[in-house]
């Protein structure tokens, strides 16, 4: 309250800077969560992958498995991404075309 | 007001980010059955866009099916 009534000088501006400011946590939140996401999904599917028989620690060939599968996990989002991507496109147009 | 606006688009990107989300688990398991090399092996990278691809027809076909069932519905009434 007490920062609203300092900023007599131009309080246009503030209030831009507050909405700019807000907007930027909230688009850095929601990535974060993304990425807390994708990281969940991979280690779920990548020790059903390369864990079969839990021991009393991670093997090398365990590791080089699970970084392999991250490396592919990955891969797989980003195909799945611009496929979805192409894929909606193509239909948007088809619409369009549709309504003319 | 700008904010909602915002937000809005924000929540419909999330929405899209899930739906992604969804099918890249999907498609991990029809299309990656063994153990993850250090690239794709044949045949597996086009499964995972088919995967996709697929999907959305399925979607597409399963509404089309249902709007089948309910003018049946209407027309025997």
């Amino acid at each position: 309250m007490s920062d609203f009534l300092k900023s007599a000088a131009d309080p246009k501006q503030d209030v831009a800077a507050k909405k700019e400011a807000l907007m930027n946590t909230i688009r850095s939140e929601m990535a974060l969560a993304q990425a807390q996401d994708l990281l969940n999904k991979t280690n779920e599917k990548c020790f059903a992958k390369c864990i079969v028989k839990p021991g009393t620690s991670l093997s090398s060939s365990e590791e080089t498995c699970l970084a392999r599968c991250m490396d592919r996990y990955m891969e797989t989002f980003d195909i799945v991404s611009r496929t979805y991507a192409h894929r909606i496109s193509k239909e948007s147009n088809q619409m369009k075309e549709g309504a003319l | 007001k700008e904010i909602l606006a915002f937000v809005t688009k924000e929540q419909a990107q999330s929405r899209l980010n899930n739906q992604i989300h969804t099918f890249a688990d999907i498609c991990w398991d029809k299309c990656i059955t063994g153990t993850p090399g250090s690239r794709f092996a044949r045949g597996e990278e086009a499964c995972l866009t088919n995967c996709v691809e697929r999907f959305l027809d399925t979607s597409l076909f399963m509404v089309k099916q249902i709007q089948q069932r309910q003018q049946l519905q209407h027309t025997s009434l």
